[in-house]
């Protein structure tokens, strides 16, 4: 929020710029090929399928960003697995 | 004791050449034996920044090949005590060289010179491994963008695979208007982003357009900024104890107030 942007007609482009390579930076550094996202993804399913029943078209794995406590960014695995529900039978 | 430096990027059209230039020639006029070699084989330009593009007989690859001796391919620039240049071979590619070879002839010119600087090419293929090849130091030239930065860090990523591991940034182009209008990264931002420490900064400067257009290098025109730039940025380099230039970081009252505010309404 800048108070000075609307009458003052600034705009702050840099902080854009500085947000999208730290972003790009996380990605180029874990060095992650789609490739071996897919792959990992694959992995993950079939253990966790082990356990619940997990709903393969709303599955989301990617790497993105996360923020320490010291405001340092690492990247994270993120991985958003909507479960349709538990299999009880698993022992 | 001499040092082998050399400068890199990643990304084309940073400076990498000019920098080059000017850091050796201020290197010279300091009294230190300076070699510029250019490995950017096939698309030289040292030689042109450096104004000695008429002088060229042979070149890198013709040492490499053993048809002249090293001695023979250095061209002693007339106007600078001590600075030599070995251009790069035009009229080849990069595949005529390999690491091995470079570290030859870098080995070779330590027994003659204070200073050897390595001009790289840009990308991450074999140039660039044939430019860092023998050297113990790098310069990572990069500029306020986006694709520049990025670049730079690939670039560190790689050096510290190598056997680099010296290495500092110089961040070259910055333009403080732009800075102070919030539309340019500025030092902070790029230092928060690069795990490297810096070397100097190089302000935007018409005259090196001028100087590159004579041939002549910015770091012997005492007026200019980014000359005067070079000129702290190398005696950095060479230990001495220099603060990083003002570059017209005179804020007004209306600044000072809207930094106020900023950090006021971040928090």
């Amino acid at each position: 929020m800048d108070l000075f942007k609307s009458f003052g007609g600034k705009s702050n482009s840099k902080n854009v710029a500085k947000e999208r390579l730290q972003l790009l930076l996380v990605h180029d550094r874990a060095d992650v090929s789609p490739k071996l996202l897919e792959l990992m993804k694959e992995e993950i399913m079939n253990v966790i399928s082990n356990y619940v029943e997990i709903d393969e078209d709303g599955l989301n794995v990617e790497i993105t960003k996360e923020k320490k406590r010291d405001d340092t960014l690492v990247p994270a695995l993120h991985a958003n697995i909507p479960i349709k529900k538990m299999k009880r039978n698993v022992r | 004791m001499s040092e082998v430096i050399v400068i890199t990027s990643g990304k084309g059209g940073v400076g990498k050449t000019t920098t080059t230039a000017n850091i050796g020639t201020y290197l010279s006029m300091k009294g230190f034996k300076t070699a510029l070699v250019d490995t950017d084989i096939g698309l030289r330009n040292l030689d042109v920044v450096m104004g000695l593009e008429n002088r060229i007989v042979y070149d890198l690859v013709d040492v490499v090949e053993g048809q002249c001796r090293l001695k023979q391919a250095l061209i002693k620039d007339k106007r600078f005590d001590g600075l030599y240049l070995l251009p790069a071979a035009q009229t080849r590619d990069k595949t005529a060289v390999n690491p091995e070879q470079m570290r030859a002839i870098t080995d070779e010119l330590r027994q003659d010179f204070d200073y050897i600087l390595i001009d790289c090419p840009a990308g991450i293929e074999q140039g660039f491994k044939n430019a860092i090849a023998g050297a113990d130091k790098a310069l990572v030239v990069t500029t306020p963008e986006v694709s520049a930065v990025r670049d730079a860090d690939r670039i560190i990523g790689l050096l510290e695979a190598s056997d680099v591991r010296d290495h500092m940034l110089i961040i070259n182009r910055i333009k403080m208007d732009m800075v102070k209008r919030g539309d340019m990264m500025n030092i902070d931002d790029i230092m928060d982003i690069l795990a490297i420490d810096l070397l100097g900064v190089i302000p935007d400067d018409e005259n090196i357009v001028i100087s590159t257009n004579k041939g002549e290098p910015i770091v012997v025109d005492e007026k200019s900024l980014a000359g005067q730039a070079y000129r702290n940025l190398t005696q950095r380099l060479i230990g001495e104890d220099v603060p990083l230039i003002n570059l017209d970081i005179n804020y007004g009252i209306l600044d000072k107030l809207k930094n106020l505010f900023k950090i006021s309404s971040s928090r």
